[in-house]
């Protein structure tokens, strides 16, 4: 019972990230092909310059709940994915540093070098993330000890020893940049105004076929790669209510930006991104990292979960801390209402 | 053995130079609530925009700390995740307590702390500033606790695959060594704090610029550096090191560099530790000293290190030996210089003399070193354990990580972080070039 709390509390949290850093890394992305003036510049940017580290929080507080709650787990796949993790590490460094540079410097050349890193780190970022949750759902090579380590590439096929790239975790990658760009896309249409909010809208529709496109292809891979992956859906088969899910946000988002009700538009987004999510962490339930080499060498939730009194405790001021937590971010978003303010700051 | 020792330096390499952010905003965290008090109760514009360019500093340290500080978290377990995976069941739940509890709090207040000026009333401003301090100070609690639990275990039982598993929640949080190392390390943060303000003040003085400005950096850096440079001491160090020699004499023993067992044991000022002939040469020191820091008697007894079996003893005595001489030595003139400049400040003299603006100037640095010197006292004392007495540092290590991978990422760090520390060099420099905004000239 409480692996079952713990694992969707830990969902949650990775839910509450990708929505929240979700958007900020989109806007990152089409930061540098939407934005043509400085003055767009700073709008984009303003749009998230008071939120965004409070979102990358989400990052770090699902990292602390998974160690906290599966040590195993998290210890087998942060020395597993060194060097995929070191650079989604260097790549948060970047991001984060030439944001902040960026408006402390006035040299035209200096901005445009921080504009095309802040872009490339966030597209890398989204790519490197999808990537690793596409490696979770192919499986890793773990030894009887529970770890691995994974190569960045090998053959580029998943099979017994694969490396963090290969054609699968690719479209991962990629269904995470076409997701999030749509996502930060919608974000600008609520809080860009003018020209660049006219060129988020229009760019809508074709990152929303692209979505609906890769989306498709990305589960007809999982069902190649993992045919188990279907086991649990057809098991409890209403279950199924995930992938409705998802086919419903898509086309509710495409109806409410035909409309022109972008906040509608976003929390659609927001909403795919959940049942995505929740789709494949129910599609590994109760395995956490599956075995390349063998089932019988799966992380499941049972060998990588914390003892009984550290999860009852938990369950305590991890429901008052994340109430307090979700109360604060409630108050600074209510504080940044309507469209984003370029001030001198 | 080489994966080991990459393994330890790509931890202490990324946490120093992490650690160099947070000891400001830390303590800057508590001098902006009291600016942002004094502007709330006087109502003057002038405190107002002492804070809000404080504000822009905190702002560059904060985004540094932010980025500097994700690392750790992520090495625990790509680094160390022996250690990761079979002390989670007690470490877990303080770091998992942090995110939680401080960082959403910390980030949260300081967007609007920052960014809300001109959209909340001003006393949800200064509620704000209160919130970003409050956060920070959690946040520091809930890292000295992981640290406490590794130099003084606490609260838990073993598990049969040799994990460890918290019992009590409260006996973790309340552990003893915790309540002590987190009073002396807050009041070092804020010694950084009142000496880089103090610093900032005193060269605004010196280049007559800025110059009421200039006064009140001063004026509150003295003030807040005289208390925290004399709680430094005592009681939070003194207490410190007591607990420290109870529960860990061979720490002591190295970091005092006594290698005999002795009955009204000397405390050497100043001498290099000589590991060959297990003697200090070129001492200066004062008999009895020792003996009546720990006991409060001259003739007891402090144990050396030739009662530690030699796998026990610290293993790298004289890097150990300086670093909590340099710590000690730099808290003593932090004393001197502080008590000084208040003198000066009674007498209404402190901000024409040149000699106490040009010292309070160049001693910025020094509560840096001072407070790395701490922390690698505390952690290099700790050695050969990783968990004291319970897990040594061999065991915890990522066996799966290369040590060619782990000297891999450690260069790139090292590379990257020589940037950062430039780009954040350059970005303070220029904020204190453009100072406050002048006081006659209305705010746009």
């Amino acid at each position: 019972m409480m692996g079952f709390i713990w694992f969707w509390l830990v969902a949650v949290m990775i839910v509450g990230y990708v929505v929240l850093d979700g958007f900020d890394l989109g806007v990152g992305i089409l930061h540098l092909f939407l934005a043509r003036t400085e003055q767009e510049k700073r709008t984009t940017l303003s749009s998230i310059g008071p939120v965004w580290d409070g979102n990358e929080v989400w990052l770090l507080a699902a990292g602390g709940t998974l160690y906290f709650a599966f040590p195993l787990l998290y210890a087998s796949a942060f020395s597993g994915f060194y060097l995929p993790l070191m650079i989604v590490l260097w790549l948060l460094i970047l991001r984060g540093i030439s944001l902040e540079l960026r408006n402390h410097v006035e040299v035209g050349v200096w901005r445009k070098l921080l504009d095309a890193l802040f872009g490339l780190a966030s597209s890398l970022l989204a790519i490197f993330f999808g990537a690793a949750l596409a490696n979770v759902m192919r499986g890793v090579p773990l030894n009887a000890d529970g770890y691995f380590f994974l190569p960045l590439w090998t053959t580029w096929t998943p099979g017994t020893h694969p490396g963090v790239l290969d054609w699968y975790t690719v479209i991962g990658g990629v269904v995470a940049l076409l997701a999030l760009s749509l996502h930060g896309a919608l974000w600008l249409t609520i809080k860009a105004s003018g020209e660049l909010e006219a060129r988020a809208r229009k760019l809508v529709p074709l990152l929303w076929v692209a979505v609906v496109l890769i989306t498709g292809i990305s589960l007809l891979a999982t069902i190649v790669v993992r045919p188990a992956s279907v086991n649990n859906y057809f098991n409890y088969p209403v279950t199924f209510a995930i992938p409705a899910g998802v086919t419903l946000s898509l086309a509710a988002l495409w109806f409410f930006n035909r409309k022109g009700a972008p906040v509608k538009a976003f929390l659609a987004s927001c909403l795919y991104l959940f049942f995505m999510l929740a789709g494949a962490c129910w599609s590994v339930y109760p395995t956490l990292l599956p075995a390349t080499t063998g089932a019988q060498y799966d992380i499941t939730l049972a060998r990588a979960l914390s003892g009984d009194y550290p999860l009852h405790v938990g369950l305590v001021w991890f429901g008052i801390g994340m109430a307090l937590a979700i109360g604060y971010q409630v108050f600074v978003y209510s504080r940044f209402l309507g469209k984003a303010e370029v001030d001198s700051h | 053995m080489t994966s080991e020792l990459i393994h330890r330096l790509h931890f202490a390499f990324t946490i120093t130079f992490h650690y160099l952010f947070p000891q400001l905003t830390m303590g800057l965290a508590l001098l902006i609530v009291i600016l942002k008090t004094m502007a709330l109760r006087t109502g003057q514009e002038h405190w107002d925009r002492a804070a809000r360019f404080w504000g822009r500093i905190f702002a560059i340290n904060f985004v540094f700390g932010v980025v500097t500080g994700i690392p750790m978290e992520f090495e625990f377990g790509t680094n160390w995740a022996r250690f990761a995976q079979l002390s989670g069941g007690v470490i877990g739940q303080p770091l998992a307590m942090e995110g939680v509890f401080s960082f959403f709090m910390e980030s949260a207040f300081l967007g609007v702390f920052l960014y809300g000026a001109k959209k909340v009333s001003p006393r949800v401003h200064w509620l704000s500033a209160v919130g970003v301090f409050v956060g920070y100070w959690i946040s520091g609690f809930f890292i000295i606790v992981t640290d406490a639990w590794m130099q003084h275990p606490v609260a838990f039982v073993r598990l049969p695959n040799g994990g460890f598993e918290v019992n009590s929640f409260w006996a973790l949080l309340l552990n003893p060594w915790a309540l002590l190392q987190y009073m002396h390390n807050m009041t070092g943060a804020v010694v950084t704090a009142s000496f880089v303000m103090g610093a900032v003040g005193a060269f605004y003085l010196l280049d007559k610029r800025n110059e009421e400005y200039g006064r009140t950096f001063v004026k509150l850096g003295v003030i807040a550096g005289v208390i925290s440079s004399i709680l430094i001491v005592f009681p939070t160090g003194d207490l410190h090191g007591k607990y420290v020699a109870k529960n860990q004499p061979a720490a002591i023993a190295a970091m005092e560099g006594l290698f005999k067992t002795e009955q009204g044991a000397s405390l050497v000022l100043i001498g290099q530790p000589n590991e060959e002939t297990g003697q200090i040469d070129n001492p200066i020191a004062v008999n009895d000293l020792l003996s009546f820091l720990i006991y409060g008697t001259t003739k007891a007894e402090v144990v050396g290190l030739d009662q530690v079996k030699p796998e026990d003893r610290p293993e790298n005595l004289p890097l150990l030996y300086y670093a909590y001489h340099i710590m000690a030595g730099l808290g003593t003139w932090f004393m001197v210089l502080m008590l000084g400049s208040a003198f000066l400040l009674w007498r209404g003299k402190l901000y024409t003399n040149q000699w106490a603006l040009w010292a309070l100037l160049l001693s910025f640095p020094l509560p840096y070193i001072a407070n790395t010197a701490g922390w690698m006292t505390a952690e290099l004392g700790r050695q050969p354990w990783l968990i004291y007495g319970l897990m040594r540092t061999s065991q915890g290590f990522s066996k799966m990580v290369s040590a060619s991978n782990g000297l891999f990422t450690l260069l790139g760090f090292m590379g990257l972080y020589a940037l950062l520390g430039l780009l954040f060099t350059v970005l303070v420099y220029r904020e204190i070039s453009i100072g406050p905004e002048p006081l006659d000239e209305k705010a746009h």
